[in-house]
C-alpha cells in the first residue's frame, strides 16, 4: 500500500530526529561545561552564587509547583490563575511589610525580624488562599464535569481578571519591598555567598514543603485527597467528601504559593502587577518536570529547574560562545520541559494520574 | 442559572398573581451589588471613568458606572420572579439601598483612615463622584441614588410590553452610542455631508444633550414603528421560495458592507480591521489543528513569527534584509517555511498526549521567541531591534484607496477565505473523519488502522502553514517585526478566539475575532480595564456558553454539559455514558 | 491452518500475572471462545492480540508473522479488528461517519484531493459511501445511518461497533462479550449473525463471552482462562464436563454438586431454533 512507504519514512524521521536530539543535548552539555570550566574564567564566588541563587529560585518555583501539581492531580485542570495567586500573596506581604517597617518593627534584631517575616508569610498565605477559593468557585466549581478546554479558557480568563484587578487596584508602579538590613547581610560562612535572606528562603521553603508531605501522607484530609486524585468516584461512593478535599487542594495549594510570593519578594525586592505570569509558567514547568500530582516530584523539579536555570547559561552555553548567555535561560528552562515530555513524559519521580490508559 | 427572561406583562394579558417578595434573597443580592460596588471604586473605574462623559454635562461614564450596578442589582432581583409593579420597585429600591450601603461606607471610611496607601483609588476622585462632589457630608448620596435607581429599574421592567422593550431598547442604545462616541464621530465629521450631524449628536467625549434625546426619539420611535411593520414575520410569511430569492440580496449586502468597512470606519480603525482579519486567519488555521483535530497549540505563535521573519529577511531593504524579494515572491516561502517547522516541532511531540501537547507547544512557542530576539541570533534576525523596512506588498501613494491597512484588509480577506475554503473541504473529507475520531477516541481510531503520528501531524502542519500565511501578512502590514510581536498572548487569544466563537465553526471564528480582538480595540481609550473584561468575558462564556457563540453542530453536541447540581457533580445520568449503555437503559 | 498462534504469552501489570504463559491457536474460519470467570485475564489477552498491550514474554504470530508489539494501526493493517466490552463508538459521529472511519485505511483519497476535490476523490467518496450503507443493512441497521451513534439504542449499538470493525476488512474478528445486556431473543439474534459472519464472509472469529448458550452453540474450540492461565480447551463437550472447568466456575463444592447431577457438567441446552 502506497501509505506504507510514508510510514516508514515518518517512522525513520521521527527516530532519526530523537536521536540527532540526545546527541546534541548531551554535546551541549557536556562539552560546553568542559569548556567554560576549562577556560577558568569564572571563579569559585561566581559559581557559588549562581548555585545559592538556582536553589533560592528553585525553592520558589518548589512552592509554587505544589500547587499547580495538586490542582492538576485532583481535577487534572492546568490551573492558568496559580500565578496570580501567587503574585497576590507578594503583595499582601507587600503591605503587613511596610507597615511593620513604619513601625520599626524590621529594623530590630534577627528574632524580631524573623518573627514579622513570619508574619507576613502566614497574611500572605491566607490572602492567597482566599483568592484561590473565591476564584475555585466562581470559575471553576461549576466547569468541574466540562471537557479539559472549558476550565482551561476559564481559567486564562481568571488570569487575566486578577492581573487586571491588581493592576486597578494597587496601580502599574513597582512595590519595593522594604529593605530589611538583617537578612540582607552575608552569611559569616566565608567561601559561600550567602546572605540571610537566602537561608532564610530555603529554610523556609523545606519546612512548609515538609508540612505538606506530611499533610497528604499523613492526615485523613491527605489521605482523602490522593483518594480523590486516584478514582474520584471510588472515592465518593467510599464515602468521601470529594468537595472538600477539592477545596482543600486548593486551599493547601494557594497557601504555599502565597508564601512563595512573599519569599520571591524578599529575594528580588520589588513586586507589580505582572509579577506572577512568569514564575508560574516556569514553576508549572518544574511541576511537570517532576511529575506532574506528584508532591515530592514537584518540589525535586523546582529545585533542578531552578539550579539548571541559573547555572545553565553560564556552564553550558558560555564555552560555547554564545553571546550574552543569560538571556537564553528561559530557552534552557523550556527545552528541558520538552526534553521531559518528549522522554520521559511521566516525569523524574513518575506521575500521580491514573486511570488515562486504554 | 436559568435564562428566563424578565416578562414584561402584555398590555391585555390578565395580571398574574403577584408571589411575596423574598426579601432576604433581594438583600442578598443586594449585598453581592454591593460587594461589586465597592470593587468598581476600588480598582478604579469610578475614578478613571470620570472625565469621560456619557451625555455631555449630564451624567459621566464613572457615574453611569454607579448606576448600572445599581441597575444589575435591581434586575437579579426582579428576574424570574413575577411581581406586580409596587412590588418590584421596592425590591430594586431595597437591592439599591444595600448595594449603596458600601460606597457610603468607603466614603465614610476615607474621611477618617487614608487608604490611598493601600487603595490607589480610595482617593478624593473616587469619593467626589460617588457623593456628587459632596464628600464626607454626602456619604447618603450613593444610598439614595441607587436607591432611586433600583426602583426605576423595577418600574421600567414591569411596565407594559409595548413601553418596555422600546425603553429599554433605547437606553441601552444611549448607552452603547455615548460608550462609542469616540467611534461613531469621526467617520461622521470626515465627510462634509454628514459633519454637520456628527457635530449635532456627539461632542468630543461623549453624546449631546441634543444626541441623547434624539438617539432616545429615534430608537423608540424605530421599535414601535418596527413592531407595526413587523418585519421579522413579514419576512416568515414569505413562501419559502422568496426567501431563498431574497438570500442572494443579503449576501451581496453583506459583501458590500464588507468591502466598504475599512473605507468607512477611518484609518486608525481600519488598522483595527486589519488586525481582525489577520486573527481571522490565524483562526482558521489553528481551527483546522484544534477544531477539527483536538490537538491544543499553544505554541501557535512560533509558526506565526517564522512566516512574518521569512518575509521579512526575503524583502526588506535595511540591514539584515538577504534576498530584495517582492512580498508576492515571499510568501509561499513563509508558508513552505512554516509548514517545514510545524514538521519539525510535530514529529517528536505529537505522540504527546492532551495537556502535555499543550504544554510542550507552548514551550516551543516561548523558545521561538526568546531565540528569534537573542543576541545569539543577532546577526540573522536583527535581535531586539528586528527588522525593519519591510515594505508593503503593493506600494501605492499615501492616498491611494489601496493605501496602509486598508490592502492588507483585503490581502488578508482572501487568504483567509482561501484558508476556510480548505478547513470545509477537509472536514468532509476522508482526513476529517480521521482527525473527528481521533478527537473522540484516539485508542479506537489507532485500532481501526488510523496511523496517529501521520494524521495528527498534518493537521499540525496544514495549521502551522497558515499561521506562517498570516505572519506573512503581519509583516506586511506592519513594515517591521520584532521578537516582542510574538508573545504566548497571541497563541492563547487565538485558542481562546476559536474557543469562544464556536471550535470547528467558520462563521464561530470570525464572531469570536470580532468580539475579542475587536470590541477591546474600540475600547482603547479604557485601556487599563479592556482586559479585566477580557478575562470576566472568558470566564462567563465558559459558564454560560461553553460551545461558543456559534458553534458548529458536533462541538454543541459535545460541549454542551449539563449543570451540576449544588455539589457542584454533573447530574450523573445525563452526562455518564455507561449508564445510558447499560443493559435495558435504553429502548 | 493456523491464524493466529500465541506462544507463552505473559502480561504483567506489576506484581500481577494478568496472562501467564497462554499458549493458543487460532484456525482459519473459524470460530473460537476464551471463557472463565471475571478477572481470569480473557480481555488482557484480546488486548494483547489487538495491541493495546505488550506482553512482556511469549510470541504472537498472525498469518506468519509476529504481531506482539506493533502498533494498533500497523494490527489492523494486517487484518485485525475488534470490538469493545463497554461499547467504544465515537459518539458524537453518526453511524455511517463511524463506518467511514473503519474504512479510512482502506481508501486512498489524499488530503490535497479532497481539498481539489478530484474526480478520483470524489468517485471513492461515492463507493465509500455505498459500501458503507451496506455494511448497514448487513447488520441490520438499514436506514440508520443518519442517526447520532449514541442516539442508538443499546443493542443497534453493538451492531454497529461490529460493522465498524468488519469495515477494515478483518481477516480475525475479536469479539468483546458482544451478547453482554441482551435478552435472550436479542441474544439469539446475534449468534445467529456472529455464525454467518463466518459462514458469509469466512472471517475467523474470537469471542469472548459469559453466556454459556451462545459459547456452547456457535464454538468450534473453547479455552478456559482462569487467575491468568489457561486450564482447559477443547470442544464445548470436553469442557463441560471438565472437572477443572466446573472447580473453576462453580469451586469445589460445586464441582462435587455437579458431578453428582444426572447430565454431568455445566448444563448447556442449546438455545432452541439455532
Amino acid at each position: 500500500m502506497r501509505s506504507s512507504t510514508v510510514d516508514q519514512i515518518t517512522e525513520f524521521a521521527i527516530a532519526a530526529f530523537l536521536w540527532a536530539l540526545r546527541i546534541v543535548v548531551v554535546l551541549v552539555v557536556v562539552v560546553g561545561s568542559f569548556l567554560t570550566l576549562s577556560s577558568g574564567r569564572y571563579a569559585w564566588e561566581t559559581w557559588s552564587s549562581l548555585i545559592v541563587s538556582g536553589l533560592t529560585n528553585g525553592s520558589v518555583y518548589a512552592l509554587i509547583a505544589l500547587g499547580y501539581t495538586m490542582v492538576y492531580g485532583i481535577l487534572r485542570m492546568i490551573n492558568f490563575a496559580h500565578g496570580e495567586i501567587f503574585m497576590g500573596g507578594a503583595f499582601a506581604g507587600y503591605f503587613v511589610g511596610t507597615m511593620f517597617a513604619s513601625i520599626g518593627l524590621l529594623s530590630q534584631g534577627p528574632l524580631v525580624v524573623l518573627f514579622a517575616v513570619a508574619v507576613m508569610i502566614v497574611v500572605a498565605a491566607a490572602f492567597s488562599t482566599l483568592l484561590a477559593l473565591l476564584v475555585e468557585r466562581i470559575a471553576y466549581r461549576p466547569l468541574r464535569n466540562a471537557p479539559r478546554l472549558v476550565p482551561l479558557i476559564s481559567a486564562i480568563g481568571a488570569s487575566y481578571f486578577l492581573q487586571y484587578t491588581f493592576r486597578g487596584v494597587f496601580g502599574a508602579g513597582i512595590y519595593v519591598y522594604p529593605d530589611v538590613a538583617v537578612l540582607g547581610q552575608r552569611v559569616p560562612i566565608d567561601f559561600l555567598r550567602l546572605r540571610w535572606v537566602d537561608v532564610l528562603v530555603v529554610v523556609a521553603a523545606v519546612v512548609m514543603m515538609t508540612g505538606l508531605y506530611l499533610f497528604v501522607m499523613r492526615t485523613r484530609m491527605g489521605t482523602a485527597i490522593r483518594a480523590v486524585s486516584e478514582d474520584k468516584s471510588t472515592a465518593e461512593l467510599m464515602g468521601i467528601d470529594v468537595n472538600r478535599a477539592i477545596v482543600t487542594t486548593f486551599a493547601v495549594g494557594a497557601a504555599m504559593a502565597g508564601a512563595a510570593g512573599v519569599l520571591y519578594a524578599l529575594l528580588f525586592d520589588q513586586v507589580f502587577f505582572f509579577t506572577g505570569f512568569v514564575p508560574g509558567i516556569k514553576a508549572f514547568t518544574a511541576a511537570v518536570l517532576g511529575g506532574i500530582g506528584n508532591v515530592p516530584g514537584a518540589m525535586l523539579g523546582g529545585l533542578f529547574l531552578g539550579q539548571v536555570e541559573s547555572v545553565g547559561p553560564t556552564l553550558f552555553l558560555d564555552g560555547l560562545n554564545v553571546p550574552a548567555p543569560n538571556q537564553l535561560k528561559d530557552v534552557i528552562a523550556f527545552t528541558l520541559l520538552v526534553l521531559v515530555l518528549v522522554f520521559r513524559p511521566s516525569g523524574i519521580l513518575g506521575e500521580r494520574v491514573t486511570g488515562q490508559r486504554a | 442559572m436559568t435564562n428566563q427572561a424578565v416578562a414584561p406583562v402584555a398590555p391585555d394579558a390578565p395580571v398574574a398573581p403577584a408571589a411575596a417578595v423574598d426579601w432576604r434573597r433581594v438583600v442578598r443580592i443586594g449585598l453581592l451589588g454591593g460587594v461589586v460596588a465597592l470593587y468598581v471604586c476600588l480598582v478604579g473605574m469610578v475614578e478613571v471613568f470620570q472625565p469621560r462623559a456619557l451625555v455631555t454635562g449630564i451624567i459621566t461614564l464613572g457615574q453611569t458606572t454607579m448606576v448600572l450596578v445599581g441597575v444589575g442589582a435591581a434586575y437579579l432581583t426582579i428576574r424570574g420572579q413575577s411581581m406586580d409593579r409596587a412590588g418590584a420597585a421596592a425590591a430594586g429600591a431595597l437591592a439599591g439601598a444595600v448595594a449603596g450601603i458600601f460606597p457610603a461606607v468607603l466614603v465614610v471610611i476615607m474621611e477618617v483612615v487614608n487608604l490611598r496607601a493601600m487603595f490607589l483609588h480610595a482617593s478624593p476622585g473616587t469619593s467626589a463622584v460617588l457623593t456628587l462632589g459632596l464628600g464626607a457630608a454626602g456619604a447618603w448620596v450613593p444610598i439614595v441614588a441607587l436607591t432611586v435607581v433600583g426602583a426605576a429599574t423595577g418600574l421600567l421592567l414591569t411596565a407594559r410590553a409595548d413601553i418596555q422593550r422600546p425603553a429599554t431598547a433605547a437606553l441601552v442604545a444611549l448607552l452603547l452610542a455615548g460608550l462609542f462616541a469616540g467611534l461613531l464621530r469621526p467617520p461622521l465629521l470626515a465627510s462634509s455631508v454628514t459633519a454637520g450631524i456628527g457635530r449635532l449628536l456627539f461632542a468630543s467625549d461623549g453624546l449631546t444633550i441634543a444626541g441623547a434625546v434624539i438617539a432616545f426619539i429615534a430608537v423608540v420611535g424605530g421599535r414601535i414603528a418596527m413592531r407595526r411593520v413587523s418585519l421579522r414575520s413579514r419576512v416568515a410569511a414569505l413562501s419559502p421560495e422568496r426567501q431563498r430569492a431574497a438570500r442572494p440580496f443579503g449576501l451581496i449586502a453583506l459583501i458590500l458592507l464588507v468591502v466598504w468597512l475599512p473605507h468607512g470606519v477611518g484609518p486608525f480603525f481600519a488598522q483595527v480591521v486589519a488586525v481582525v482579519v489577520l486573527y481571522i486567519l490565524m483562526g482558521f488555521g489553528l481551527n483546522i489543528t484544534l477544531g477539527l483535530a483536538g490537538l491544543l497549540d499553544l505554541g501557535f505563535v512560533a509558526f506565526f513569527a517564522v512566516g512574518a521573519y521569512t518575509v521579512g529577511l526575503l524583502t526588506s531593504t535595511a540591514e539584515y534584509g538577504i534576498a530584495l524579494w517582492p512580498f508576492w515572491a515571499a510568501v509561499p516561502f513563509a508558508v513552505l517555511l512554516a509548514m517545514a517547522f510545524g514538521a519539525f516541532f510535530g514529529l517528536p511531540i505529537l505522540g504527546i498526549r492532551g495537556d502535555y501537547l499543550a504544554i510542550a507547544t507552548l514551550g516551543f512557542g516561548e523558545i521561538i521567541r526568546i531565540l528569534a530576539g537573542s543576541n545569539l541570533l543577532l546577526p540573522l534576525l536583527g535581535g531586539p531591534r528586528g527588522i525593519i523596512n519591510i515594505p508593503k506588498p503593493i506600494e501605492v501613494p499615501p492616498d491611494h484607496l489601496l493605501a496602509g491597512p486598508i490592502q492588507i484588509y483585503y490581502l488578508g480577506l482572501v487568504f483567509a477565505l482561501v484558508v476556510a475554503f480548505v478547513a470545509i473541504r477537509l472536514r468532509d473529507s476522508r482526513l476529517g473523519r480521521a482527525w473527528l475520531a481521533i478527537r473522540e477516541d484516539e485508542d479506537v481510531a489507532e485500532a481501526l488502522g488510523v496511523n496517529l503520528v501521520q494524521t495528527k501531524l498534518l493537521a499540525y502542519m496544514l495549521g502551522a502553514a497558515f499561521a506562517g500565511l498570516g505572519g506573512a501578512v503581519f509583516a506586511g502590514l506592519l513594515g517591521s517585526i520584532f521578537a516582542s510581536s510574538f508573545p504566548l498572548f497571541v497563541s492563547i487569544n487565538v485558542a481562546a478566539l476559536i474557543i469562544v466563537g464556536g471550535m470547528g465553526s467558520i462563521p464561530g471564528v470570525v464572531v469570536g475575532a470580532i468580539f475579542l480582538i475587536g470590541v477591546p480595540e474600540l475600547f482603547r481609550e479604557f485601556s487599563e480595564y479592556r482586559y479585566l473584561f477580557y478575562g470576566l468575558a472568558l470566564i462567563a462564556m465558559m459558564l454560560f456558553r461553553p460551545e461558543g457563540l456559534l458553534p458548529s453542530r458536533i462541538v454543541q453536541r459535545e460541549l454542551h454539559v449539563p449543570e451540576p447540581d449544588a455539589n457542584g457533580d454533573a447530574n450523573l445520568d445525563a452526562i455518564d455514558q455507561d449508564a445510558r449503555l447499560s443493559p435495558g437503559a435504553t429502548g | 491452518m493456523a491464524l493466529l498462534v500465541a506462544e507463552h504469552v505473559t502480561k504483567r501489570f506489576g506484581g500481577l500475572n494478568a496472562v501467564r504463559a497462554l499458549d493458543f491457536t487460532i484456525d482459519e474460519s473459524s470460530i473460537v471462545s476464551v471463557i472463565g470467570p471475571n478477572g481470569a485475564g480473557k480481555t488482557t489477552f484480546f488486548n494483547c492480540i489487538a495491541g493495546f498491550y505488550h506482553p512482556e514474554e511469549g510470541r504472537i504470530t498472525f498469518d506468519g508473522a509476529p504481531i506482539h508489539g506493533l502498533r494498533r494501526d500497523q494490527i489492523a493493517h494486517l487484518g485485525i479488528a475488534r470490538t469493545y466490552q463497554n461499547i467504544r463508538l465515537f459518539a458524537k459521529m453518526t453511524a455511517i461517519e463511524n463506518i467511514l472511519v473503519g474504512q479510512h485505511f482502506r481508501l486512498h483519497g489524499t488530503w490535497i484531493g479532497a481539498v481539489l476535490n478530484t474526480a478520483g476523490v470524489r468517485a471513492e467518496e461515492v463507493t465509500s459511501h455505498d459500501e458503507a450503507r451496506r455494511l448497514l443493512r448487513f447488520v441490520g441497521l438499514a436506514g440508520k445511518g443518519d442517526v447520532l451513534a449514541d442516539k442508538l439504542p443499546y443493542g443497534d449499538q453493538r451492531r454497529l461497533e461490529i460493522a465498524r470493525a468488519l469495515a477494515t476488512q478483518p481477516k480475525l474478528l475479536l469479539l468483546d462479550e458482544p451478547t453482554a445486556g441482551m435478552n435472550p431473543a436479542e441474544t439469539a439474534q446475534m449468534t445467529a449473525f456472529i455464525r454467518s459472519l463466518r459462514d458469509d464472509l469466512g472471517t475467523t472469529i474470537l469471542l469472548i463471552e459469559h453466556q454459556m448458550r451462545v459459547v456452547m452453540g456457535i464454538s468450534e474450540r473453547i479455552a478456559v482462562l482462569d487467575y491468568g492461565e489457561k486450564i482447559a480447551e477443547g470442544t464445548a463437550r470436553e469442557i463441560q464436563t471438565n472437572p477443572r472447568v466446573i472447580e473453576a466456575y462453580l469451586g469445589k463444592g460445586g464441582a462435587a454438586d455437579v458431578a453428582g447431577q444426572d447430565q454431568g457438567g455445566i448444563d448447556v441446552t442449546p438455545p432452541s431454533g439455532s
